[in-house]
């Protein structure tokens, strides 16, 4: 009876084991190798990636940005780490990765997403001697909340929020019915300052390029709990995407990693479905069903890092916050810009001429959509009639905006 | 013995196979992983951190497995006693604050009482529910570590979550004063070795050197005939429940204030399960529980180089361990049915 009971649970022990391997994305691509370095003079870079490198989003464009530094400089080196998050790796963190990247010979270390604050911190710490540069955190911002005085710690970020107002921007002249949703990650000051962004772009063109009224706009964000799905942990991005194609959402953005809002767009299109979607993160994003793709704002983060690793390898960098800003001359400019924006198929030719003129006020500055009178959702003064946001308002929203759907904290 | 020999070489075997399938030569793999758990004193850091928790869970084990249950439920046992410390560690210290209510030593150690408590706590409610409601405990034990997960994921979205933000990444991390101390910069704390050995070690007192031990057996081996003979067996199944969920809860603890230094959804790092395997190996028998968990320990913290140096999935090192355990089982399976035969 033992026996046999024992038999029973090892083999649905293992049969778990051996689906959890089987369940896994196919392994990472080895990491790419320099043009020719000369031995002795490889610079080797380590990259903490929290989700998978080829997720077609936030992650990707990170090891697209890595790609980009090597070009340049072929002697420099990248070794990287995926999937270091608790449901992928359970016993693995962060900081613990960058030891390992750092035994590996890295002198400089990038952590690449919000969530390995602590880690970064840890690190440079612990290592006063490397780079440890955390991509969309604000510790070395001296002007910022969180200030931490640790000079080999820096920050990277774009300053995307332009081109989430783009984004809301193809979703509002895209959309017949003016019911935009947002499959969001998680709630934090970044996401809320770029849902808020969006908001903002798209009850601008929804009323000044449509000349509907911003009242039939419904502007409505779902959070899954993370940047991307954890079976049984986060909501799931596919049935979240599909609730709003099916509940007659016609454009639906994607604010997540990874790419199911247009995999299900596509599927809900085939069905029949007048949608449309608006991919984020990645500069491929269209071409995972191009006949319903508005747009796609993208991260350039080639340019930011290949300035950092020039100075680490001279010795001169000391930890700096960084806010890259686009090119408004030549927004996908692989050198210059720290994001792009590439339309979509479905946005239209009319509808193209109406984005470039917004595209060009926005860089003009003859647009600025964080300009008072602006509420906050709860109906509370977030900027007063004629009032611009400071960096900081920006930065730290603490809420979501006034018109908008979706829980803000 | 030639049964149990046979299925470990065949379990090499095929290791060897998965490995050069997956596209590598199993030499390098095993001497990256190596390296990789023994390279740097940050990774023998790791080992050790691993191995901690996973004594104290391998010890709890011993318990139920010797009174012939299967508690999958340690996993829940060591996520609720995860919650139990960081509410201590919480109450004791509220976030803002700028110092503990007590000193730090003592919070922590209340920290890792109250972790004890909870998988206490939690370690009863599936044996209640095995002893006095006739389920499974298998079941009982799956279904409460869905619930612990569930109360963790509830807690750190909601009333313990990060200040102006949702994520499932876990609660603000608590003050460096709660951190448990460690060896120089490593990760591996020696209060945690301490405890973990010290729950080892009086298990195999307790298992070899007892009359409790020997009575837990007895329910083990025959729970009618046990209790026929006198043995209160009701009493002996919930003991053991009682002390698996207290290790496993302690382990909880441990991972709070000695390794994330916060509540994450999956605080438990799979250890519970990990801590099955390695009970199984050893055949029920605590004394080879330290060094197949050292050996586990190894090969989980070395699993990261497969990645890393290799672009192999880590997960290898599950497909490593399970097969290793499922051939140990075959093998021991058939030493009991064929070995008897010779016999006769």
């Amino acid at each position: 009876m033992r026996t046999k009971r024992l038999k029973v649970l090892a083999v649905s022990v293992l049969l778990g084991l051996l689906a959890s391997a089987c369940a896994a994305p196919p392994p990472a691509a080895a990491p790419a190798q320099p043009a020719a370095p000369a031995a002795d003079q490889t610079f080797t870079v380590g990259m903490v990636i929290v989700g998978p490198m080829n997720d077609k989003g936030w992650n990707e464009a990170h090891v697209e940005g890595t790609k980009y530094v090597m070009e340049k400089m072929p002697n420099v080196k990248f070794e990287y780490v995926d999937k270091v998050n608790p449901g992928d790796r359970p016993n693995v963190k962060g900081s613990q990765v960058a030891d390992e990247l750092i035994a590996k010979g890295a002198k400089v270390v990038i952590f690449n997403s919000d969530d390995f604050k602590d880690d970064a911190l840890e690190t440079a710490k612990k290592h006063p001697n490397i780079v440890v540069i955390h991509a969309s955190g604000d510790y070395a911002w001296k002007e910022g909340k969180n200030y931490k005085n640790q000079p080999n710690l820096g920050n990277l970020m774009s300053k995307m929020e332009p081109g989430w107002m783009i984004a809301g921007c193809a979703s509002a002249l895209g959309s017949e019915n003016g019911k935009i949703g947002t499959v969001g990650p998680l709630i934090n000051e970044e996401t809320r300052r770029y849902a808020s962004a969006a908001y903002l772009g798209a009850r601008y063109c929804w009323e000044n390029y449509k000349k509907r009224d911003p009242k039939e706009l419904q502007f409505k964000i779902t959070w899954i709990g993370f940047w991307f799905n954890i079976p049984g942990v986060t909501l799931d991005p596919t049935k979240v995407a599909d609730d709003f194609y099916n509940g007659g959402f016609d454009v639906v953005m994607s604010a997540i990693d990874t790419p199911e809002v247009a995999v299900q767009g596509k599927k809900a299109a085939e069905a029949g479905k007048a949608v449309k979607y608006h991919h984020y993160d990645y500069k491929g994003g269209c071409e995972l069903a191009p006949d319903i793709c508005l747009g796609v704002h993208y991260y350039n983060w080639g340019p930011g890092y290949l300035d950092i690793i020039k100075r680490a390898m001279e010795g001169t960098y000391t930890g700096t916050w960084t806010w890259a800003q686009a090119d408004w001359k030549d927004l996908n400019n692989p050198d210059t810009s720290a994001f792009g924006y590439i339309k979509g198929k479905a946005l239209g030719a009319e509808n193209e001429k109406f984005l470039d003129q917004f595209i060009k006020g926005l860089g003009d500055g003859s647009i600025d959509l964080w300009k008072g009178p602006l509420n906050f959702q709860d109906g509370s003064v977030f900027l007063k009639d004629g009032e611009k946001a400071t960096d900081q308002q920006i930065w730290y929203l603490p809420q979501l905006l006034e018109g908008m759907e979706g829980p803000s904290k | 013995m030639l049964y149990r020999v046979g299925a470990f070489v065949i379990s090499l075997v095929l290791i060897g196979l998965v490995v050069v399938l997956s596209g590598a030569s199993p030499i390098t793999v095993i001497g990256r992983m190596l390296s990789g758990a023994f390279g740097t004193a940050d990774q023998i850091g790791r080992v050790v951190a691993t191995l901690s928790p996973l004594l104290l869970c391998a010890a709890g084990l011993v318990y139920t497995f010797n009174a012939g249950l299967y508690n999958l439920g340690v996993e829940g046992q060591i996520t609720f006693g995860a919650i139990a410390a960081t509410l201590v560690l919480r109450l004791l210290h509220p976030e803002g604050a700028s110092a503990s209510l007590a000193p730090p030593p003592l919070t922590i150690a209340l920290a890792i009482v109250a972790g004890g408590i909870g998988g206490v706590l939690w370690g009863l409610l599936a044996g209640a529910l095995h002893v006095y409601g006739r389920i499974s405990e298998i079941f009982a034990g799956l279904g409460l570590n869905f619930a612990a997960t569930g109360i963790a994921i509830y807690l750190i979205f909601g009333p313990w979550k990060r200040p102006g933000v949702a994520s499932l990444s876990g609660t603000q991390p608590f003050d460096e004063s709660l951190w448990l101390g460690t060896f120089g910069q490593t990760e591996a704390t020696p209060v945690a070795l301490i405890l973990g050995l010290i729950a080892l070690a009086i298990t195999i007192v307790v298992m070899r050197n007892t009359y409790f031990g020997l009575r837990l057996r007895a329910v083990g081996k025959n729970l009618r005939a046990s209790y026929v003979l006198g043995v209160p067996a009701r009493r002996q199944l919930l003991s053991a429940f009682f002390i698996c969920g207290l290790f496993a809860g302690v382990a909880g603890a441990l991972q709070v204030v000695g390794v994330f230094h916060r509540l994450i959804p999956n605080i438990s790092s799979n250890l519970g399960f990990l801590g099955l395997l390695v009970v199984m190996l050893v055949n029920f028998d605590p004394r080879w529980i330290l060094p197949v968990a050292f050996f586990f320990s190894a090969l989980n913290i070395g699993s990261l180089q497969l990645p890393l140096s290799l672009g192999l999935e880590s997960s290898l090192s599950g497909v490593i361990q399970g097969l290793l355990v499922l051939f140990a089982l075959i093998g021991r399976g058939l030493a009991q049915r064929y070995g008897r035969k010779l016999e006769h």
